[in-house]
């Protein structure tokens, strides 16, 4: 009996714990965007972390993006084959990419750059009492550090994921005329008429939406890491998990949405 | 006038501060000294608001720190950090003139950078030392910019913690004499937390002596070394016995 109840107490704990740490990242969240309507806004912060996050990610979502539509591209093809289908290819990639694989794999792939990056410079800054300068010195770090990353993440990832779309479309297509002998125009052709706007707007939603888990990730383990080198890396390291965490289950709640409607 | 009357603050089950009381009255230096985890920057950061004290109540010319416009508060007030907390992303310039460079305090940027240069150059730092950026610099020269830091928008009320740690003795007593000039020419407010006797006797005006949470003993400088005190003769005489235990 006393077995059954510890275990049940174990669940409890892990649970209340579970809801208060998502209580304390609704607080930060409503915190950092409750900023945005007060001035002053820090503009070249923005502009710098504009820069980090989205033009310094740009060849890791590249990359990520073309290689994924090269063997998205061969894996349709083989499975197309089995019901005679080959012709979908460039359809299916396209569609696959701008509604699913584009935002989720460059969130995942900012998540593991960007929220590691952002929680390992903020949690330094806390360790070493620069937060605590800051304050001192009258300006208020969630203005000056959590805001310009949060809104540049928000903003650029979904402009990463576009670039990506574009690259991975790339990638399907050179696999598809160089090794699956479909003719430049006729992949083309079957990419554009079966791709609709809405494809690539849902998925440029989800990468605002994915930018913004990122940087409020990166920003929320950073102001509350604990001491020392080992805070830091629990910080970082929690930053990531928490970030790749959030980017599936909110992926499959927005497709849930976007589906409904 | 800054008071604290009755201050607790407690870190989980690690009572800290156990009802601090004192009195820092304006244009005087006040040092603080006690063994370390004693509570001493935990004081420092309750009075400024980066630690929110449990109970008691702490007030700067009377008001309660705790209310009114904060921005107007910490315009009044600079900080020296104990490892410098310079930031790391900026060059040594833009940190000293931080307060400069933003806010209600802001200057046009050259003028910023020429205060900047001239703090720089009233801690001993060479104006080369400017555009580098704080990792490039030694350790005590990084304390040296933090205090440029402290003192670049002139506050009226200047907290000092362990202004002389790291330092040779030469620069040491250079701080210690700009710490002292600085009370007496701006007329501010010093608080200062070291553990360098030679600095206490260079920049206090009183002292108070911080154990187990609370003030064991306060008063002028020069009444220092026939207090009576146990505490506080064990304490300035470096002794290893006596009333505070050496393993804490």
């Amino acid at each position: 009996m006393n077995l059954i109840l510890g275990f049940l107490a174990s669940i409890g704990r892990t649970v209340l714990a579970g809801l208060a740490s998502m209580g304390r990242i609704t607080l930060f969240a409503s915190d950092t965007l409750s900023h945005l309507a007060r001035p002053p806004f820090y503009w070249r912060e923005f502009l710098h972390a504009l820069v980090q996050i989205g033009w310094l990610s740009l060849p890791v979502v590249g990359m990520t993006a073309l290689f994924t539509g090269g063997a998205l591209a061969l894996q349709i093809y083989a499975g197309g084959a089995r019901f005679n289908a080959e012709t979908v290819v460039p359809s299916i990639v396209a569609i696959g990419l701008t509604r699913e694989l584009g935002p989720v794999l460059g969130g995942l792939m900012v998540a593991a750059r960007v929220a590691s990056s952002i929680a390992a410079e903020i949690g330094t800054m806390k360790v070493t009492e620069q937060i605590d300068a800051l304050t001192t010195l009258s300006t208020n770090p969630m203005k000056y550090l959590t805001l310009p990353r949060v809104l540049a993440a928000t903003l650029a990832v979904p402009v990463l994921v576009g670039v990506g779309d574009v690259l991975g479309i790339m990638g399907g297509f050179l696999v598809g005329i160089g090794r699956l002998d479909f003719g430049a125009a006729t992949y083309l052709h079957n990419t554009i008429d079966f791709l609709e706007t809405w494809d690539v707007v849902s998925g440029l939603i989800k990468g605002a939406a994915f930018g913004f888990i990122v940087a409020l990730m990166g920003c929320y383990y950073g102001m509350n890491s604990g001491r020392g080198a080992q805070g830091v890396g629990r910080a970082t390291k929690s930053a990531v998990v928490a970030a790749s965490v959030l980017i599936l289950a909110s992926n499959y709640l927005l497709t849930e949405l976007f589906f409904a409607s | 006038m800054i008071e604290l009357h009755n201050v607790h603050k407690a870190f989980g089950s690690n009572r800290v501060l156990r009802g601090v009381n004192l009195t820092i009255p304006s244009a005087t230096s006040l040092v603080i000294i006690g063994g370390s985890g004693t509570g001493k920057s935990v004081a420092l950061k309750c009075i400024l608001g980066l630690v929110r004290p449990d109970s008691g109540t702490i007030t700067l010319d009377g008001q309660d720190v705790t209310r009114g416009d904060r921005d107007a508060f910490l315009a009044r007030f600079g900080m020296l950090f104990q490892g410098g907390a310079l930031f790391d992303s900026l060059p040594v310039w833009q940190n000293v003139a931080f307060r400069l460079l933003r806010g209600s305090l802001k200057r046009p940027l050259s003028e910023a950078r020429e205060i900047a240069i001239e703090k720089l150059r009233r801690v001993g730092l060479k104006p080369d030392v400017a555009d580098k950026f704080p990792a490039e610099l030694s350790g005590g020269m990084q304390k040296r910019v933090g205090l440029a830091r402290a003192i670049a928008a002139e506050p009226e009320i200047i907290f000092f913690d362990e202004p002389t740690t790291g330092l040779d003795p030469i620069m040491a007593g250079v701080i210690n004499d700009l710490i002292r000039e600085i009370v007496t020419e701006m007329g501010a407010t010093a608080m200062t937390i070291t553990h360098d006797m030679t600095s206490v006797r260079a920049i206090a005006d009183n002292v108070a002596m911080l154990h187990d949470g609370v003030i064991k003993w306060t008063g002028p400088v020069s009444e220092m070394d026939h207090s009576g005190d146990p505490y506080l003769d064990q304490f300035i005489h470096g002794r290893a016995e006596g009333p505070i235990e050496a393993v804490r």
